[in-house]
């Protein structure tokens, strides 16, 4: 594993900055080299393992958040108090908006901070810090100032028994605010490359991790130090029949709808995972729906004001006269997330599979 | 604010002094304060803020400030200690003694006394009788009652040529007023700086302070009647803050991050934001730094170290903690410095920034410019408790509570609590006392919410530069003509930057879409491209 090297020399304020990557990106993990080690990992491990490798080749990258510094209620921290001390591994009190403040302040001058916020369902009491002054600070400064440095992970979606408080995706009112990135991965190799890349991004970033996929999603991750290209949507399948667009856990459902798809309906599916929501790649949607004529889009989180309203009134500007049928959406319910009502909120492979039905059934 | 009661009953009187005193013994020895090495003849109460007088018949009379002489029946009767109030009905009562209270000490039962400038010895000797530095420069006892003046040193007779000669100045200080000079002296206003100052061409700080805070007043007057005259959009101004800023950023250096409210202009001032900059980015020209996106008055400078203003209240709070941090484990010899105002601690984030401040161990001085209202809000509505400083043992950081109309007091306030952050890795709240003297912005008429006569009296009777003045022009280091010259000056170096600032041009369009994100993403491109198609066709709409 390269361990990039960094002198040790005092830097005054003025020249103090973050080391910049230098690795060669791609949107897809699986462009990385197969010789490379590997490891099956869950995306705990994964996130770990990216926090390790950051904090390892950024000597000014710390690691903070409530509860961080014995694990983390979700085991992302683990070890990292031990290996580089309680300077730079630290539990904050519980303010979120304290925690984004911080983030902010640390970056500004010069740090890398990687703060985590403990369910995404508790970033609104940030949300001032977020949109007022992270996302803004470049821009009203004039470009002197940038918070590049303030990354913001947190886990978000639906778990199976985390009723209103622990199942919330928020990625809808994040996306509405210009100057920050919003990052969902699906699985634990893109996970990894994903959030190296938003800790080395030159602009904030709130990482979104869902959390149903901590345990549950295994594969080989390289052991190395790699990043997934920001803004650059994934295709997982490809397919000539219907567009299936989501991110995050969903990715999973929509992967189960599609088998359901080709085997019960021969209907051939092309599913894209967005992976970085703000800013997203339209561009990729635009060319797999000009070639199916169909889209649906599916997500967690409430349909009203979802991102997928986003993503249908894009596509439909762009390929109105290429599409075949109206545009479904597939989404949870305008209500709270409900906990004993779980299995009927979430759009699963079954509604998915309805969606892609109808979808080709009244297509012409 | 409720005025506490329980301080004026007789037994908790009595109860006083032995609260104070039960600690004196280890505290005289702890050399915290800057004027605490003095030692005190017998007969005076010692105390932890200076010495106080008789306790017996103890009465808070409220510091009027018509009444510098106090009358001959009120110095006969209870002992009376100098309070001070600028906004609000609570009188403060005032120490000599610079001491941030910290942690681990004993937090003053009832309300925090305010650290001013000077020298506090027994009532009962009049030749070494309470002095204050007062509004007209004198230097005065306040049972003089006009008949009989105070003793001073016979020997006692002002140099000729005092101008620019510390030194000399110092000399003075020491001969003619031996304890007022320690205090004076050792607030650090009168070291020279090691090199010249480039708008005064001298070492000399305290005369610099001056002129910055003449400069100041001009542009404000001047940007505030251009905005009257529809010439900019907004404009807000510090008038009766001036000490505060000044005083501050003359204890600091260009490494300690700024990260300031609104009002702070003459912070950026003194670091040497010049008169071209500050126009231009309140008429939002080519030239603005912040390339024309922000209302007037959000000043941003990376070379300066001030970060660039933002409208919400304490948002910059808990960003002050996270530099602080980065500055701790960088091992840089500096501090994170943020300014706010009464208003702005009823916050979230004021709440959020002294808690981690505190737990984290950041060195970071919180300021705070009470200046008895938010916008129309007075302090008795946007708190309870003694102000803003007595939430400091709370977070269990260290705190001082400082006259914000004595540059000298600041000044040492601020280089004390940065010695102390640096040393001890360790947050400090200041709050500094003053009054607003103008609106809150061109968008208020305070008029509606207060008295004329409270905006008049306090002006006359509290200003900052009034008191700078004439403590100037009484130990002969500037005289009024070289004032008069001095403002003409400055108005005409403003009005000059004003009048080219307005005849720039303005941003070019382009500028709407960088600097969102680091590299402009495709979704801007996109924007910025219909954008210019849609103004090529439609240039009349848009000239």
């Amino acid at each position: 594993m390269k361990i990039l090297l960094h002198s040790l020399r005092r830097r005054s304020w003025l020249t103090a900055r973050r080391p910049q990557s230098h690795l060669a990106t791609a949107s897809d993990p699986a462009v990385m080299s197969a010789t490379s080690a590997q490891q099956q990992m869950n995306m705990f491990q994964a996130v770990n393992d990216a926090m390790k490798i950051a904090l390892e080749t950024d000597p000014t990258a710390i690691v903070f958040g409530e509860d961080v510094a014995f694990g983390g209620v979700f085991r992302c921290s683990q070890g990292l108090q031990e290996r580089f001390g309680k300077d730079r591994v630290f539990n904050t009190p519980i303010s979120e908006n304290g925690i984004a403040g911080f983030a902010i302040g640390y970056a500004a001058t010069g740090g890398t901070a990687i703060g985590e916020i403990q369910f995404a369902d508790y970033i609104y009491p940030a949300m001032d810090q977020l949109v007022n002054e992270m996302a803004k600070f470049r821009y009203r400064s004039g470009n002197q100032w940038q918070a590049g440095g303030a990354t913001l992970r947190m886990p978000a979606g639906a778990v199976g028994h985390g009723g209103h408080y622990h199942s919330q995706s928020p990625e809808a009112y994040l996306a509405h605010t210009a100057g920050l990135t919003v990052v969902m991965p699906s699985s634990p190799k893109a996970a990894k490359g994903l959030l190296l890349a938003s800790i080395r991004s030159k602009d904030p970033v709130i990482f979104l991790e869902p959390k149903a996929l901590y345990r549950s999603a295994v594969e080989s991750v390289p052991l190395g130090d790699y990043e997934v290209e920001l803004g650059k949507a994934r295709i997982l399948r490809e397919g000539s029949d219907v567009t299936l667009v989501g991110w995050g856990a969903q990715i999973q459902r929509l992967q189960k709808a599609c088998d359901l798809a080709k085997e019960m309906d021969g209907i051939d599916c092309e599913l894209i995972d967005l992976q970085t929501i703000l800013p997203w790649d339209a561009k990729a949607v635009e060319q797999s729906v000009l070639k199916t004529g169909k889209l649906v889009v599916s997500h967690e989180a409430p349909i009203t004001c979802g991102f997928g309203a986003e993503v249908v009134a894009e596509l439909q500007e762009r390929c109105f006269w290429a599409l075949e049928a109206p545009i479904k959406r597939v989404c949870g319910f305008d209500t709270p997330f409900p906990l004993v009502f779980e299995k009927y909120y979430l759009p699963d492979e079954t509604r998915n599979l309805e969606a892609i039905r109808e979808v080709v059934r009244s297509s012409r | 604010m409720r005025i506490p009661i329980l301080s004026i009953h007789p037994i908790k009187v009595l109860r006083t002094p032995r609260h104070f005193s039960s600690k004196s013994a280890s505290r005289a020895s702890k050399n915290r304060s800057l004027s605490s090495a003095r030692p005190l003849p017998q007969e005076e109460v010692e105390s932890d803020w200076g010495t106080i007088h008789d306790y017996k018949q103890r009465a808070m009379i409220p510091y009027h400030p018509a009444r510098l002489a106090p009358s001959i029946q009120e110095r006969t009767s209870a002992a009376q200690e100098m309070t001070l109030s600028y906004a609000g009905t609570v009188p403060i009562p005032i120490t000599s003694n610079l001491q941030l209270i910290q942690p681990e000490d004993d937090t003053p039962r009832g309300i925090w006394p305010v650290y001013r400038l000077m020298v506090s010895t027994h009532r009962r000797r009049p030749q070494n009788a309470l002095r204050t530095l007062e509004q007209d420069g004198e230097i005065r006892d306040p049972a003089y009652d006009g008949i009989n003046q105070p003793v001073l040193r016979p020997d006692v007779t002002t140099p000729d040529d005092v101008e620019d000669n510390l030194d000399q100045f110092r000399a003075f200080l020491a001969h003619a007023h031996p304890y007022q000079s320690d205090e004076i002296q050792k607030s650090g206003l009168l070291r020279a700086s090691k090199y010249p100052y480039v708008d005064t061409n001298s070492n000399n700080t305290l005369l610099r302070a001056h002129r910055q805070i003449v400069r100041l007043r001009q542009m404000d007057d001047i940007l505030l009647n251009a905005q009257r005259q529809g010439r900019i959009s907004f404009y807000l101004t510090c008038r009766g803050e001036e000490a505060i800023l000044m005083g501050a950023a003359s204890a600091l250096e260009v490494g300690d991050p700024v990260f300031a409210q609104y009002r702070e202009q003459g912070v950026l001032m003194w670091r040497g934001f010049t008169l071209e900059q500050f126009t231009n980015q309140c008429f939002s020209n080519i030239l603005d730094l912040g390339k024309g996106r922000q209302m007037p008055i959000h000043y941003g400078s990376r070379a300066l170290n001030y970060h660039t203003v933002s409208s919400p209240l304490g948002t910059q709070l808990p960003h002050a903690v996270g530099a602080a941090y980065r500055l701790k484990l960088a091992g840089e010899p500096n501090v994170a410095v943020c300014f706010f105002g009464d208003g702005s601690t009823s916050t979230p984030d004021f709440h959020s920034a002294l808690n981690f401040a505190a737990t984290l161990n950041a060195p970071a001085i919180f300021l705070c410019r009470n200046n008895g209202y938010a916008i129309s809000t007075p302090t008795s509505d946007q708190f309870a408790g003694d102000g803003v400083i007595s939430r400091a043992p709370g977070y269990g950081m260290a705190g001082v509570r400082v006259d914000g109309n004595d540059i000298f007091a600041v000044h040492a306030a601020v280089r004390e609590a940065k010695q102390y952050a640096l040393s001890k890795n360790a947050p400090v709240l200041i709050e500094a006392m003053t009054y607003r003297q103008g609106h809150h912005s061109t968008s208020d008429d305070s008029s509606q919410y207060r008295s004329v006569d409270e905006v008049l009296t306090t002006t006359e009777n509290h200003d900052p530069l009034n008191r700078l003045e004439a403590f100037l022009k009484k130990h002969d280091l500037l005289s009024e003509e070289d004032v008069e010259v001095m403002r003409k000056q400055e108005r005409n170096d403003v009005v000059k930057a004003m009048e080219q600032a307005e005849r720039r041009p303005p941003v070019p369009m382009r500028e709407l879409f960088t600097d969102v994100y680091h590299d402009m993403p495709l979704h801007l491109q996109r924007q910025q491209a219909q954008l210019e198609a849609h103004v090529k066709k439609y240039p009349e709409k848009y000239a």
